[in-house]
């Protein structure tokens, strides 16, 4: 009876909600083009009749036809085939990215928001670390952890985690003052039931918009790495390495980097329609001036 | 004014101090000793010994770092361990192409930025506006190396207008080498307009809901000059602050576009190290271009509060 009431009471307003997130077409497409690129990278095996990584020279930089949309690489192989792969990799880098970079940034600004005593030590890290352009702090960071798949995750993570706790610190400042929280103190909830419980759900909201632009920036980011040579290895096919592999073969063949940097300009394209229409949704304020 | 401006400086120094602390981390964090890796394969352990004491490796952290800073301080950076040269010698010699790159790059994003800006805000909602928008989100996922390819492709191997990559010596006239940057000029040009046309439209309708614009109006000015002159004048500072930071962005941010275009350039010097694990270069390069990113706020602060005397110190 309770579960079948609280079902009614939700799922009405998660339509309402998702009625109101897609009531502008941009972010609808933006949805649907995010929805296919998850889906291709899932069933990638199914995607394609061909191996990713088989070699056939004799195939070699074959222009798009029926039986290779997308062309053939350097070494025969399907491109097609090979960005749908490249989906598996670039989008579960930034997927993590967005992961450890949200949870740490969460807690760090959490914690500086509301302790004050925390606050000019946590945000001066965070104000030196974003003295330096992300791609330049990445590419440092690489050049001290060594290039690998995980460590690209990890440096980049490191990178963004600022972003968030700037963000998460300066909600934190605004909902610390209000009264539920003053409330919750004097009944003796304990501080971290207040900060997880009453603090953190109210901070969500920019949270998870600016979550979704990092999503597109990492993803940008990765690429980027992997084009210098410091991110990952290239024998592991994402966007980046792919472009990167196919750069010397750009005269003759050029779309051996057309299609993997299109899939990139997709995929975070896609990542910040939705990331825009979720900001409109959430912060009504916003909508009037931006 | 003098308070404040010492609490900034101070606050800078602060961030510059932490920059420095994180800075010398990351070089001495890394895995490998730096006195093996100048030396190479062939070094034996005394040799590894002797070097570690001549660069004061085998002393405890802290001090290291109190060594390094001093000489920082005095405007030392170490010297490269590929380059043959100072660190400070190899950066002053790169930072030609990454000013007049960065100067371009800001130019044309702001040409692009300010009046799509102003007409989104002005016909707020309509299809050019929409429009716009679109052209920002999509310029913000594109990228850099990507697009320098495509336009290389396109306008240097097929039009053949431009050399495909390079700067030039430095015998050669200075507007021939300025002619190198004009393609990697637009590819961070037209990416990083993005921004300033999301802030100039912000800030124009900012600007076009208060008063001053109504009764503009109301006086029977044209609409031209109602948003030309009294709203865009005063929309200007923020977009003043939006362009000051790109700019700063594009310093150390440039790498990529640097490296598509083979530009000898500061990003180019840090790329370069990091393959080769040129550790005093990392270090100095990054101090570098984070102190210049910390001054470069620190001015635009001071003109926002210069600019608009409604800010208070």
């Amino acid at each position: 009876m309770a579960a079948a009431a609280s079902a009614s009471v939700s799922s009405p307003g998660l339509g309402l909600a998702l009625r109101k997130l897609f009531r502008r077409k941009v972010v609808l497409a933006g949805a649907v083009a995010l929805v296919v690129l998850v889906l291709l990278a899932l069933f990638a095996p199914f995607a394609s009749p061909y191996d990713p990584s088989a070699l056939k020279v004799l195939e070699r930089l074959r222009g798009p036809s029926a039986l290779h949309w997308f062309g053939t690489d350097e070494f025969g192989r399907d491109i097609f085939t090979r960005v749908v792969v490249g989906a598996r990799y670039s989008l579960t880098i930034g997927a993590l990215t967005v992961l450890i970079a949200t949870v740490a940034g969460t807690l760090l600004g959490l914690c500086a928001g509301y302790f004050r005593r925390l606050d000019t030590p946590i945000m001066r890290v965070v104000d030196a670390m974003m003295a330096f352009p992300d791609i330049l702090l990445a590419i440092a960071l690489m050049a001290m952890l060594g290039a690998s798949l995980f460590n690209v995750v990890l440096a980049l993570a490191i990178v963004y985690t600022p972003r968030i706790a700037r963000i998460v610190r300066a909600s934190t400042l605004v909902v610390r003052e209000l009264l539920f929280v003053e409330a919750a103190r004097a009944l003796g909830v304990s501080t971290a039931r207040i900060l997880f419980r009453h603090i953190l759900l109210n901070t969500l909201s920019p949270i998870l918009v600016q979550a979704t632009f990092i999503f597109a920036y990492a993803i940008l980011a990765e690429a980027g790495l992997s084009f210098l040579g410091v991110g990952v290895p290239p024998e592991i096919p994402t966007w980046g390495t792919m472009v990167a592999a196919g750069q010397q073969f750009a005269d003759q063949a050029f779309w051996v980097v057309l299609y993997p940097g299109l899939a990139i300009v997709i995929a975070a394209l896609s990542l910040q329609m939705v990331g825009d229409g979720l900001r409109d949704m959430l912060d009504p304020r916003l909508r009037k001036s931006l | 004014m003098f308070r404040y401006l010492m609490s900034r400086f101070a606050g800078m120094l602060a961030v510059m101090l932490i920059v420095a602390v994180l800075v010398f981390l990351l070089t001495r964090l890394a895995p490998g000793d730096p006195a093996a890796l100048m030396l190479g394969d062939q070094a034996t352990a005394e040799d590894v010994a002797r070097l570690r004491a001549q660069y004061g490796l085998d002393q405890p952290l802290p001090l290291q770092f109190v060594y390094w800073l001093g000489e920082v301080l005095q405007g030392n950076l170490g010297q490269s361990i590929f380059l043959q040269q100072p660190v400070t010698a190899a950066l002053a010699e790169r930072a030609e192409p990454t000013f007049f790159l960065t100067l371009f790059s800001v130019a044309i994003a702001s040409l692009i930025g300010i009046p799509c800006g102003v007409v989104s805000a002005v016909w707020r909602g309509r299809a050019l506006d929409q429009a716009f928008t679109g052209v920002a989100m999509l310029g913000a996922s594109i990228p850099s190396f990507w697009f320098g390819l495509i336009l290389i492709q396109f306008f240097s191997v097929k039009l053949g207008w431009f050399p495909v990559a390079g700067y030039g010596d430095p015998d050669v006239p200075l507007a021939e080498r300025l002619w190198h940057l004009v393609l990697p000029a637009c590819v961070l040009g037209i990416l990083n307009s993005a921004l300033i046309i999301r802030f100039t439209r912000a800030s124009m309708l900012d600007v076009l809901g208060e008063d001053y614009v109504r009764t503009a109006r109301a006086m029977g000015h044209a609409e031209r000059v109602v948003v030309l002159r009294h709203a865009l004048r005063n929309a200007l500072i923020p977009i003043i602050t939006v362009i000051g930071l790109t700019a700063a962005l594009l310093i150390g941010g440039a790498v990529v576009t640097e490296t598509v275009f083979g530009l000898p350039g500061v990003g180019n010097l840090v790329v370069s190290a990091v393959l080769r694990r040129d550790y005093p270069v990392i270090q100095g390069a990054l101090l570098a271009i984070a102190a210049v990113y910390v001054l470069i706020n620190l001015l635009i602060d001071l003109l926002y509060r210069v600019a608009d005397p409604r800010v208070r110190f």
